[in-house]
C-alpha cells in the first residue's frame, strides 16, 4: 500500500509533464531540436565567445583562448567605429521605420481599393522585395553615381560629392534603398490586416459624413494597429542587422565609416580580422539594443 | 498564483539547464588535427585547391594530371577554391571546420599571419630541404615571405607586379607622347592626368577603388610608398614606416589627385579603364590577357618624387603563396607535389598558361624563350626584380584595415591632413602589430 502511495503522486507529476497529449511532445521535437540548433546553440555560442579573447582555430590546435571577462564590451564603448555604427543605426531607424510604415500602410490601402491593374502594381511593389539585394544594388549605384541619372535630373543642385560618397546623404540613401527594397512584403502585410476591418465601420463613418481621409484616420488607421505594432518591430530588427547596403552600395560603408553597420563592423572584426571574441560582444550588444528598442515599441503602439 | 510561480520556477530551471549545456557544448572543441610528426612523412592521396580563373585552372589541371599518371599511390585530386565573398574566408572556414585541403595555390600573404594563428598552417621548414629549395627557387626576396618566428609558413608562388598601365589612343588624343609618356615624376604624372582630363575626353585620368576594403591600398598608395622609399614595406622591425616623409609626400601626391579630381572619389560600376572612362590603371601582368586585343596599351614603372629610373623603381608584388594545411595527413606526399609544381619546368607552364611571374629571380634569364616570343610581357619580367611584399606581421589584416581608414579620411575625402592622420594612424598599427 505505501508503495501504491508512493508511486502515485510520482505518476501525476509525469502526467502533469507530459501533458494530456503526450505524443504532441513528439510532433513538437523537430522544431525545438531545430531551434535549439540553429538559434539557442549559437546563441549560447556569442555569449560565450564574448567573454574569451576568442577566434576561430584548427580543430585540435593548441591555442590560447584566455578568459578576458567584459574587456570585450569595454572595449567596444571606447571603439569609435562601432559608437559611430550605432548612430548610423539610429539615423537609418529614424529614416526607414516611420517611411515603412507610412509608405506600406498608403499603398496598402491604395491597393485593396478596386484600382483598375491592381494585381499589376500589387506584384510590381513586391518585385524589388524578392530580387536579389546584389542586383538592385547594381541599379542604385547606376542611379546615383557622379554621372547617373538622378544627378544628370538634378543638373547643378546634385550633392557634390555624389550620393553615395556623401557624409550626409551615404546613411539616408541606405535608408531609403532598403525602404524600397522591403516595401512590398510591409504591404502584403498591411493587406491582410485591412481584410480584417468589418466593412460595416467604413459604412457608419460615411453614414456619420467621415470623407475617405477621415474613414483613414479613424477607421483604417486604428484597424490595423495590431499589424502596425508588427511592422515596427520586425522593421526595427531588420534595420537594425543591415549589412548588404554599406557593403556594397557604399563601398564598405563608406565614406569614412560614416555608413558603417554595427553587422558590417563585426563581420570585419570577426571573419576579416580574426577577432571572434570582440565581434561576438558587438552581436550581443546589438541584440540587446534590438530588444530593448522592440518592446519599447511594442509598449508605446499596444497601449491603450 | 502560487501555481504559476510554481511553473515559472520550472520553466526558468529548463531554461538555465538549457543554456548551460549551450555553454559546456559551445566550449567543446572539433575532432583531432594530424599528428604533424607523423603526418610530415604520411604518403597517400593528397587534395589541392587552386584559383577560379579559367587559365590557372587549366594549369592546375594539367599539372595534377602529370602528377598522377607518375604516382598512381599518391593522387592528387584537384579542384578551383569554392566560391566565397572572398579565398580567405573560404580558407578559414575550411581551417575551423578542419576540412582544408593539402595545399592551397592561392593563399594571401596578408592572411598567412593570421591562419597560421589558428594553427591552421604547416610550417614548412619542418620539412628537412624546406629553406633551402624556397630560398634558392626566390632568392633574396625569400626573407619577405618568412614568419617573424624565422619558419615558412608559406611558399611564395607566383607575382604580379603593379605598374600603371596606359590607354595609348587617349594619350595621342591628348596631344601626349604615347611611345614616352610623361609619368616618371609626380608633378608630371600630375600635369600629365590633368591634360588627359582636359584633352583626352575621360573621366578619369586613373580611377582606383576610392573604398574602403583593407586591401583597396595595395593599389594606390602602397605601390608608388614602396617605389618612393626603394623598397621599404608599410612596417618594418615593428615600426610604421607611412608616416615618414617618403609616406607624405606619396599621400599628397595623391590628395592632388583626388583634389584635381584626376580620379574619382566613388568607385566605378564596371571596368574604369576597360570600358575607357579612365586613361590608366594601376595592374599587374594579367591585364595584358584583359585589354590585350581591345586596348592599344603601354606600361611604365609607378612614379616617384623625383623620377626614379625604371630600372631602379620597386613596387608592390601582389603575390599569391602556396600554404599547406594542419588538415592535411599526408604530407610527405603535399611536399613533394609542392615542390614538382613549382619545378622550373611546371613555373615554365605556369608563365606560358596565365603570364603571372612565378617569384624566380631573373625571369628573363630563366624563360628566355617565353620572353621573346612575348616581349609584352618583359616590363613585368624586368619589375619582378624589385618587389616588396606586405609586412608578414600579427593582426595583418586589421593594420591594413587601420591604415585605409586613414588614408580614405585624410587623402580622398580630405577630412583631416595626412601630416595628422598618418602619425596616428602609426601608433595605432605599432600597437597592433605589437600585440603578438
Amino acid at each position: 500500500m505505501a508503495t501504491i502511495a508512493a508511486t502515485a503522486p510520482r505518476a501525476r507529476r509525469i502526467r502533469r509533464a507530459l501533458g494530456r497529449h503526450p505524443v504532441g511532445l513528439l510532433f513538437v521535437l523537430p522544431y525545438a531540436a531545430f531551434l535549439v540548433l540553429v538559434y539557442a546553440y549559437p546563441l549560447g555560442l556569442a555569449v560565450y565567445m564574448s567573454f574569451y579573447d576568442y577566434f576561430f582555430a584548427a580543430p585540435g590546435a593548441v591555442v590560447e583562448r584566455p578568459f578576458v571577462g567584459f574587456d570585450n564590451y569595454t572595449t567596444a564603448f571606447g571603439d569609435p567605429i562601432f559608437l559611430e555604427s550605432l548612430g548610423n543605426v539610429v539615423t537609418f531607424l529614424v529614416i526607414n521605420v516611420p517611411l515603412t510604415v507610412a509608405f506600406s500602410l498608403v499603398l496598402a490601402t491604395a491597393l485593396n481599393a478596386k484600382l483598375p491593374l491592381r494585381g499589376f502594381f500589387r506584384t510590381a511593389y513586391y518585385i524589388p522585395y524578392v530580387t536579389a539585394s546584389v542586383a538592385v544594388i547594381g541599379v542604385w549605384l547606376w542611379l546615383f553615381s557622379d554621372t547617373g541619372l538622378v544627378n544628370s535630373a538634378l543638373g547643378p543642385v546634385a550633392p557634390a560629392p555624389p550620393w553615395l560618397v556623401n557624409e550626409f546623404w551615404a546613411m539616408p540613401m541606405i535608408a531609403f534603398f532598403a525602404t524600397w527594397k522591403q516595401l512590398g512584403f510591409y504591404v502584403v502585410l498591411y493587406l491582410a490586416a485591412l481584410q480584417n476591418i468589418p466593412s460595416d465601420l467604413y459604412d457608419a463613418a460615411s453614414v456619420d459624413g467621415a470623407g475617405a481621409l477621415k474613414s483613414f484616420r479613424h477607421v483604417t488607421v486604428p484597424g490595423v494597429r495590431p499589424a502596425t505594432t508588427l511592422v515596427v518591430i520586425l522593421s526595427t530588427i531588420v534595420g537594425a542587422n543591415f549589412f548588404t547596403e554599406p557593403y556594397l552600395l557604399t563601398g564598405g560603408g563608406g565614406p569614412n565609416n560614416s555608413s558603417v553597420s554595427p553587422v558590417l563592423h563585426m563581420y570585419r572584426r570577426g571573419i576579416e580580422q580574426g577577432d571572434a571574441g570582440y565581434a561576438a560582444a558587438i552581436g550581443v550588444l546589438l541584440a540587446i539594443g534590438v530588444i530593448v528598442i522592440s518592446m519599447v515599441n511594442r509598449f508605446i503602439l499596444e497601449r491603450d | 498564483m502560487l501555481t504559476h510561480k510554481k511553473r515559472f520556477t520550472k520553466r526558468g530551471r529548463v531554461t538555465a539547464a538549457g543554456l548551460l549545456l549551450l555553454l559546456v557544448a559551445a566550449a567543446c572543441g572539433g575532432e583531432e588535427a594530424a599528428d604533424p610528426q607523423q603526418a610530415a612523412e604520411a604518403t597517400g592521396p593528397i587534395k589541392i585547391w587552386y584559383s577560379n580563373n579559367p587559365e590557372e585552372i587549366a594549369w592546375g589541371e594539367k599539372i595534377v594530371k602529370q602528377w598522377n599518371a607518375d604516382n598512381p599511390d599518391e593522387e592528387v585530386t584537384g579542384q578551383e577554391i569554392p566560391a566565397g565573398e572572398t579565398s580567405e574566408e573560404v580558407i578559414q572556414a575550411a581551417i575551423s571546420a578542419g576540412n582544408a585541403p593539402c595545399l592551397v595555390y592561392n593563399t594571401a600573404p596578408a592572411a598567412v599571419p593570421q591562419f597560421q594563428k589558428q594553427g591552421g598552417l604547416v610550417n614548412l621548414s619542418d620539412f628537412p630541404d624546406a629553406d633551402s629549395y624556397i630560398e634558392e627557387r626566390t632568392g633574396a626576396d625569400a626573407a619577405q615571405y618568412q614568419s617573424p618566428e624565422g619558419g615558412y609558413y608559406q611558399m611564395p608562388w607566383k607575382a604580379n607586379p603593379v605598374m600603371i598601365f596606359y590607354n595609348k589612343k587617349i594619350f595621342e588624343q591628348a596631344g601626349l607622347d604615347a611611345e614616352n609618356p610623361p609619368l616618371t615624376t609626380h608633378d608630371e604624372f600630375l600635369e600629365t592626368g590633368q591634360t588627359l582630363i582636359d584633352e583626352g575626353g575621360v573621366e578619369a585620368a586613373i580611377w582606383p577603388a576610392p573604398t574602403s576594403e583593407f586591401f583597396q591600398s595595395w593599389f594606390d598608395f602602397y605601390p608608388l610608398f614602396i617605389a618612393e622609399t626603394g623598397g621599404t614595406p608599410l612596417v618594418e622591425d615593428g615600426q610604421a614606416q607611412f608616416a615618414s616623409d617618403a609616406g607624405l609626400q606619396v599621400a599628397d601626391f595623391w590628395s592632388q589627385i583626388y583634389e584635381n579630381g584626376l580620379a574619382k572619389k566613388e568607385a566605378y560600376n564596371g571596368d574604369a579603364f576597360g570600358e575607357e572612362k579612365s586613361a590608366m590603371a594601376i595592374v599587374g601582368p594579367w591585364a595584358i590577357a584583359v585589354y590585350g586585343e581591345s586596348i592599344d596599351w603601354g606600361v611604365v614603372p609607378v612614379p616617384t618624387a623625383d623620377g626614379t629610373p625604371p630600372e631602379e623603381t620597386f613596387t608592390f608584388s601582389d603575390e599569391k603563396s602556396v600554404g599547406m594545411y594542419s588538415a592535411c595527413e599526408n604530407r610527405g606526399t603535399a611536399w613533394e607535389f609542392l615542390k614538382e609544381s613549382t619545378s622550373e619546368a611546371n613555373d615554365g607552364a605556369l608563365l606560358e598558361a596565365t603570364g603571372q611571374m612565378p617569384t624566380r629571380p631573373n625571369l628573363t634569364d630563366t624563360f628566355s624563350d617565353y620572353f621573346d616570343k612575348n616581349p609584352e610581357y618583359t616590363p613585368f619580367a624586368e619589375q619582378a626584380n624589385r618587389l616588396q611584399e606586405v609586412p608578414v606581421v600579427e593582426n595583418s589584416i586589421e593594420m591594413w584595415q587601420t591604415f585605409r581608414d586613414s588614408y580614405s579620411q585624410s587623402v580622398i575625402f580630405g577630412k583631416q591632413s595626412p601630416d595628422d592622420a598618418f602619425p596616428e594612424a602609426a601608433d595605432q598599427i605599432e600597437s597592433l602589430v605589437s600585440e603578438g
